[in-house]
């Protein structure tokens, strides 16, 4: 105490002991004071960034252009309509800078190349971040209440999806990601409202209960729900990790609410007592194109087909027989909005794809699956499950009511605030790696909590984060006119006999027309002006396929010639293309000196035969569908406006627009005339 | 020498940010039991994904012995430019002598060298493979290359799409094929793409895309084609003149 005491005693008399003495020390500290303000700035962490690019550019070949484009202090990009104040260009100074594209750190690298610029969008529209912040952990790693981190960029297309709700070509990663909210029915459960008020329309299909019991037995349901991936796995239904006993539950409910549909019980009557040639399966399944849209797993183990209908692999596990047929006979008579064709076979048909079908089954599926006669106590508990679970979001279950905002809405999810989130313990804090955990493991956070646990790659959880992050209060709040929608389905339905062949046939689930339909196979909207009647009439009797490396191809159905010939007609008449003028094209006959110079054209200055084949002996080109016959399928004016812009005729299509003058269109078109079917070929 | 330290301070700030924060710390509970003479790779390198995205497929490598059979229970480490995250960066090769870890990229787009070593008998054993990072205008370039060019620049076919690459009596070049796009100058390179083979003298099989693709299209391809060429390509006059 006394020492301290003497060593203050001291020390203020070394300070302050006489007057000239302790001026000059007040004096001192008053200059170090003022100093304080100029010496942050330049210890401030940008200040040293900013010295840090000026000796970068300093050793370049081009540091004196450099030099020239150098500000000094801190620079803000505002931009008030979207809500951007951006100071990241402060130390990222490089940004724009084409030659520091190979500098391998940041902050000074030359950003990527992208349709936007920096001036009108700013850094954090896409990026997040705190754009006012001054340092390095501020801007990029603010995890106050309200305020958003940086954006991991392997999300970094939700970026681009905050304006535009349309698919673009160079974000395969957010397309897919909304894709797979339709295709899994996400959007069932949970309300998704985009900016500007459109919703995402489900593609997934689930099948209506309303007669489940008509097609499989209570032992497949309860083996199906508790493992939707055992059966097939490529189906989209998610595990809702149920025990026996409630599983057990549920599919006595589901099968005693079932009511039976006239016609799935129907013994099927071949006309011909003829034995089933067990080979014919086989080639009728093929000939029917089933692979285009149902999937079945091979030998190897690979899922080989298309995804429009569920997996067939182990179909015999599930289809009743006489349930099988009759939807065979006819996929409406059990579900009115099926997208399957009505293919019209033959009973001797339909027994023979059954047999073939009911074949595809493995004996260890659901074999340790023995359940007692239901009681009432049982089905009482799975009707309340099935309340519960919100089944009937998405299924059509008798005597339950669709369930109104099922599950929380996500038109917001991707601004979530932190506070209303519960992590895991050991889970990074933000709100990307919580959305991704919740799809990949939603029961992990917490008991009895509902969502169900879906099956999904790491590419599709990505993509699925991304979609979600897209929705974010700054994409609601973003200019309108900045919004690009996209263009929903047309509700275009063909009027009479010939619309009502089209919904039987299923035309929609592979072909676009006037603006609804997939895009499996080509858009059929000008159909009547690109082809020649009695070719359309004999490829619907007997479709043979244009190109020869399609997988998928047009099926054959048994049309009656009187429905072919309403069909044919129709599309003749009611598909014309406004601007193909049959009048001013090209005549179908020419003289041989043209046709001659059309050849010519086609091999040497257009080299169509890198595509296409004209001549089967010489050609090989791949591509594009085969020529041999088109003068017999095409009609010129179709040719002739196809060669000039094939692009306004059928958007997105592969043929290069080649930019062909008249004359040589007339010559190409009078060539591609001549190369007719001949007749026998014609009937095959 | 002082630019040296700052870029040092800086790259360790970006790994600090970037990189640490995600590796977990666990000690592999495993302990190796067997030393390896030679690392190969099995599988993984030459893939292609968006920045910061991990990759669609692992990689996989093998230790052998100095006899060259595989070798179960050596330690492997893996390594990559900051950014660069394995899971997980070590363990213990399983027992058909491999070991498996996912990678997800770096931020920056381009070339990424990542190294897998083992211990070895005297010195340690390594293997580069290499990934490429797209951004978005080379993302682009893939997505467009492959809808219109790689049916017939790419000899391989899937099973969704037929190769036509046998059926051209000239043959064009597989985009990664660097000695030959290298060569090329991007006013050629668009050239041909714009107007066809005819404009650079060469065969009329290459179609002109210029009324077909936009301009940025086009350049996406270029930009595409630029990451893809291996050997990597560089600009003529890399304006990157160290002291
Ligand atoms: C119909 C087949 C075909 C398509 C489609 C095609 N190319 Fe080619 N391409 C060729 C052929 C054949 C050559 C070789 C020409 C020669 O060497 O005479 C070639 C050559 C090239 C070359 C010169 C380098 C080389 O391989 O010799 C470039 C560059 C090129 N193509 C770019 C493209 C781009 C970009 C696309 C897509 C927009 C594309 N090509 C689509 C057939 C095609």
């Amino acid at each position: 105490m006394q020492t301290l005491k003497k060593y203050l005693v001291t020390a203020w008399q070394t300070l302050f002991g006489g007057p000239i003495r302790a001026f000059g020390v007040v004096s001192v500290i008053l200059m170090l004071a003022l100093a304080i303000a100029p010496a942050k700035d330049h210890f401030s962490q940008w200040h040293g960034y900013q010295r840090g690019y000026l000796k970068l550019i300093a050793d370049r070949s081009d540091a004196l252009s450099l030099r020239r484009r150098v500000i000094p202090g801190l620079h803000q990009i505002w931009l008030p309509e979207l809500g951007v104040v951006d100071r990241c260009t402060t130390c990222h100074e490089g940004l724009k800078e084409a030659t520091l594209a190979d500098v391998p750190y940041q902050p000074f690298r030359k950003h990527p190349a992208i349709p936007h610029s920096l001036e009108n969008y700013g850094c954090v529209t896409c990026h997040r971040g705190q754009g006012p912040a001054t340092t390095v952990i501020e801007a990029h790693h603010s995890d106050r209440a309200g305020e958003d981190p940086i954006l991991p960029a392997r999300y970094i297309q939700s970026g681009c999806g905050q304006c535009h709700q349309n698919s673009l070509t160079g974000t395969p990663q957010l397309n897919r990601g909304r894709d797979t909210l339709a295709s899994y029915g996400c959007v069932r459960c949970h309300a998704v409202n985009l900016p500007g008020g459109a919703t995402i329309t489900p593609t997934d299909n689930p099948p209506s209960l309303v007669h489940l019991a008509d097609k499989t037995t209570r032992e497949w349901v309860f083996s199906w729900i508790k493992d939707p991936q055992a059966y097939a796995a490529s189906a989209t239904m998610p595990n809702y990790k149920l025990s026996d006993a409630d599983a057990s539950d549920i599919s006595a409910f589901l099968i005693s609410s079932s009511t039976p549909n006239p016609g799935d019980t129907a013994t099927l009557v071949t006309a011909s007592a003829k034995p089933i040639d067990p080979s014919a399966g086989a080639s009728l399944y093929g000939e029917s194109f089933c692979a285009t849209c149902h999937a079945v797993t091979n030998a190897a183990g690979n899922l080989v087909g298309g995804n429009i209908g569920p997996e067939l692999t182990r179909i015999g596990n599930k289809a009743k027989p006489e349930w099988l047929q009759a939807w065979l006979n006819d996929p409406r008579s059990y579900d009115p909005a099926s997208p399957m064709p009505h293919y019209r076979f033959t009973p001797q048909q339909v027994a023979t794809l059954s047999q073939f079908l009911l074949a595809k089954s493995d004996s260890d599926f659901g074999a340790n699956v023995h359940l007692d006669p239901a009681t009432p106590a049982q089905i009482t508990h799975g009707r309340k499950l099935v309340a519960e679970l919100g089944c009937a979001a998405c299924h059509q279950i008798n005597g339950v009511n669709k369930p109104q905002n099922y599950a929380p809405d996500l038109s917001r999810i991707g601004s979530k605030p932190l506070t209303q989130l519960v992590f895991l313990p050991g889970m990074d804090q933000t709100l990307s790696t919580y959305i991704s955990a919740k799809i990949k493991q939603p029961r992990a956070f917490g008991p009895g909590l509902k969502m169900p646990q879906f099956t999904l790659s790491n590419a599709q959880n990505d993509a699925l984060t991304t979609a979600l992050l897209s929705l974010s209060d700054r994409s609601h709040a973003l200019p309108a006119k900045l919004r690009v929608t996209a263009v929903p389905d047309t509700t275009y339905q063909p009027a009479g006999h010939a619309g009502k062949l089209m919904t039987e046939l299923a035309c929609f689930s592979c072909h676009r027309i006037n603006g609804r339909g997939s895009d499996l196979a080509p858009d059929l909207t000008w159909e009547g002006s690109a082809v020649q009647r009695q070719w359309l009439d004999s490829f619907l009797k007997n479709p043979n396929t244009l190109r020869p490396a399609l997988i998928r191809r047009m099926p054959r159905f048994n049309l009656s010639d009187a429905d072919r010939k309403e069909l044919t007609d129709y599309i003749m008449v009611a598909y014309q293309s406004p601007t193909i003028d049959p009048d001013t094209a090209p005549s179908a006959t020419n003289p041989p000196a043209t046709v001659e110079h059309g050849r010519q054209l086609f091999y040497s200055k257009y080299a169509c035969q890198s595509c296409h084949i004209a001549d089967v002996k010489t050609d090989k080109g791949y591509i594009g569908p085969t020529l041999t016959q088109v003068g017999s399928r095409l009609t010129p004016a179709w040719i002739y406006a196809w060669l000039k812009n094939p692009q306004a005729l059928r958007t997105g299509t592969l043929e290069p627009n080649q930019n062909i003058g008249d004359d040589d269109a007339r010559a190409l078109t009078a060539f591609l005339m001549t190369l007719k079917s001949s007749g026998k070929q014609e009937k095959k | 020498m002082s630019q040296r330290s700052i870029t040092g301070a800086m790259l360790l700030v970006l790994a600090a940010a970037a990189g640490c924060k995600h590796q977990p710390a666990t000690a592999s509970a495993a302990k190796p039991t067997a030393t390896g003479a030679a690392i190969v790779e099995s599988s993984g390198g030459k893939q292609l994904g968006p920045t910061g995205t991990t990759l669609k497929d692992p990689i996989i490598v093998q230790v052998n012995d100095d006899q060259g059979t595989a070798l179960p229970g050596a330690l492997v480490q893996f390594h990559g430019p900051a950014g660069v995250h394995f899971e997980p960066a070590e363990q213990i090769t399983d027992s058909s002598g491999q070991a498996t870890a996912t990678v997800t990229l770096g931020t920056i787009a381009g070339r990424y060298q990542l190294t897998a070593t083992t211990p070895g008998k005297s010195q340690p054993a390594t293997v580069q493979l290499t990934e490429i990072a797209l951004g978005y205008q080379q993302q682009l370039g893939f997505v467009l290359a492959d809808k219109y060019c790689n049916r017939c620049h790419d000899p391989e076919s899937s099973a969704e799409r037929v190769s036509n690459y046998d059926n051209l009596e000239v043959k064009p070049h597989p985009f990664t094929e660097g000695d030959t796009y290298n060569k090329m100058s991007d006013a050629d390179l668009l050239a041909i793409t714009q107007h066809g083979g005819p404009a650079l003298n060469r065969s009329a099989l290459m179609p002109p895309y210029a009324n077909t693709l936009s301009p940025s299209d086009l350049q996406a391809i270029l930009a595409f084609i630029r990451v893809v060429s291996d050997p990597p390509y560089r600009p003529a006059g890399t304006v990157y003149a160290q002291k």
